[in-house]
């Protein structure tokens, strides 16, 4: 049986109580399930989590929603505003609204899942997380973007993939332009096997075919030194 | 930072209550803005009048003033350390012109039929007590928190910015070419009574409106020569307008149930609203102008 979860009001406890709580939580804790209510946008909810443990935050959470997250399954019944699950590294963050922008900022490791749209700037620095969004992003995402992937279902906005090195970056939709030094590259197996493993670990494999996605990444023209490119650094 | 909340009713309902709930708005948005804090409110129109708002000097005895003032048929209700001049509509100028001549420390903060506006240092919980906020009522409001940036923190470098006759502006961001703008305008022959970045925004908009631009035509030319970045909201006698710049440097959350239309900086200013749950919300796209607007005037 399923033990019933832990529920934080935070109309009745504050941010920092609700946070030192699951600072407090060892890895091996009987308190793997909480749920806080109330959330009300307010910003840095379940921030620095380290054990594996289920956060379901019940509404519209504000800025930095999960970040910095090892281990944990954060999921968001709601929107999620600038910078959820920014520098996170391992676990798993569900968002089943719409995100702010700068999703994702920053991720080294673990699974970020946008049911919505996801605004600019999405995966921003991304250094190793894989990012699924079953919409759209905003301008700039992927910007700089190091290591990890990003899967878009919906569409990219404009300048997508500027200065990136050499994160992943798959998108099914269109995509309105392309950033300094980022280019379509072809689906090889190994791309298409890769994609596979990223909606699998997202829940969607057999919702989406990945034959009907593009991907793109750096064309290392920019990252690696060249002095006709001197003016463009 | 800055915050800034817009509400438009489309219900009785939230008519009535519209103070309160800005006032809830702008409380939430105090992190955001607590230097100082401000808001323009549309109610009906009185047939054939004009309100001016006015911020007299401290210690200034309204009905002195308004006697001092000589306009016929004209009337005065002070509110916190604003008051609100009610004069025939035709007497508009007339009032204004008195006001220069025989009272020119009084400042008009902004007139219309419809808008009332209102700005002071300080929080804006205390702000919106001290004009008795909670308590009014309205078709729409927009109001603003303000962390000074620009231009130093005093009641006329606060915000809204009157525009023109029921026309105001809130702005989040700085821009970077005011000086070279407002030069541009005052050779125009436009007058200014800050250093405020945010005032040359609205004195631009009034004057690209006056060569007949639209209000959203005013704001699609504002994004090709104004530099900086901004989040702009734009209220009028019908409704409000919103729009962000084209890299949505200012964050920017709106909401719409069959009862209202909201704006907040952030999601939180919009938490308190009735039946916020189940409304739709969603961020608006950059370079894109949304407006409201209202059947009645």
């Amino acid at each position: 049986m399923t033990p019933e979860p832990h529920l934080v009001d935070l109309t009745q406890a504050g941010v920092r109580e609700l946070n030192a709580a699951l600072h407090a939580l060892e890895r091996d804790t009987n308190a793997t399930h909480w749920r806080v209510t109330n959330p009300g946008g307010r910003h840095a909810l379940a921030v620095g989590l380290a054990a594996p443990v289920t956060v379901e935050i019940m509404g519209h959470a504000g800025y930095y929603c999960a970040g910095m997250n090892q281990e944990a399954h954060i999921v968001v019944h709601g929107n999620a505003g600038t910078g959820v699950a920014e520098n996170m590294m391992s676990g798993r963050v569900h968002v089943h609204g719409d995100a702010s922008q700068s999703a994702g900022a920053s991720a080294h490791g673990g699974l970020l899942l946008i049911e919505g749209n996801a605004a600019a700037r999405c995966g921003i620095s991304l250094k190793g997380a894989d990012i699924v969004v079953k919409g759209a992003v905003g301008h700039m995402s992927a910007f700089m973007a190091q290591a990890g992937t990003l899967t878009v279902l919906g569409d990219a906005g404009e300048s997508f993939g500027d200065s990136i090195y050499e994160a992943h970056l798959y998108v099914r939709g269109r995509v309105e332009s392309l950033g300094t030094d980022c280019i379509e590259k072809p689906m090889r197996d190994q791309h298409r096997r890769e994609l596979l493993d990223k909606l699998t670990d997202a829940g969607l494999a057999g919702e989406v075919d990945v034959g009907e996605f593009r991907r793109f990444g750096s064309a290392r023209t920019l990252y690696r030194f060249h002095v006709d490119n001197a003016a463009s650094y | 930072m800055c915050g800034i909340a817009g509400l438009f009713a489309k219900h009785p309902s939230i008519e009535a209550d519209l103070g309160a709930h800005l006032a809830g708005m702008l409380d939430a948005l105090a992190e955001r803005g607590p230097d100082s804090a401000g808001f323009a409110i549309y109610s009906d129109a009185s047939p054939s009048r004009v309100k001016l708002t006015l911020r007299p000097p401290p210690g200034t005895d309204p009905n002195a003033l308004l006697a001092r003032l000589g306009i016929p048929d004209s009337t005065i209700r002070p509110r916190g350390t604003h008051a609100v001049l009610s004069v025939p509509a035709g007497k508009a100028t007339q009032a204004r012109a008195a006001l220069a001549t025989h009272a020119p420390a009084t400042i008009v903060v902004g007139s219309g039929a419809r808008m009332e506006l209102y700005k002071e240092v300080g929080l804006p919980a205390d702000v919106a007590h001290g004009f008795g906020l909670a308590g009014m009522q309205g078709s729409h409001a927009i109001g603003h928190t303000r962390m000074a940036t620009e231009s130093a923190v005093t009641t006329a470098g606060a915000h809204p910015f009157s525009t023109g006759p029921d026309q105001c502006l809130v702005h989040n961001g700085s821009l970077s070419n005011h000086n070279a703008m407002r030069r541009d305008l005052r050779r125009r022959g436009y007058g200014f009574t800050t250093e405020n970045d945010t005032e040359v925004a609205a004195v631009y908009l009034t004057a690209r409106m006056e060569t007949g631009r639209s209000l959203g035509d005013a704001l699609a030319d504002a994004m090709t020569d104004l530099d900086g970045f901004y989040t702009f909201v734009v209220g009028t006698g019908s409704g409000f307008a919103v729009l962000r710049d084209p890299i949505a440097c200012k964050p920017a959350v709106m909401a719409e149930t069959d009862r209202f239309v909201a704006f907040g900086t952030e999601y939180r200013a919009l938490a308190g609203l009735p039946g916020i749950e189940s409304a739709r919300v969603w961020e608006p796209e950059p370079a894109r102008v949304y407006a409201w607007e209202r059947g009645r005037g």
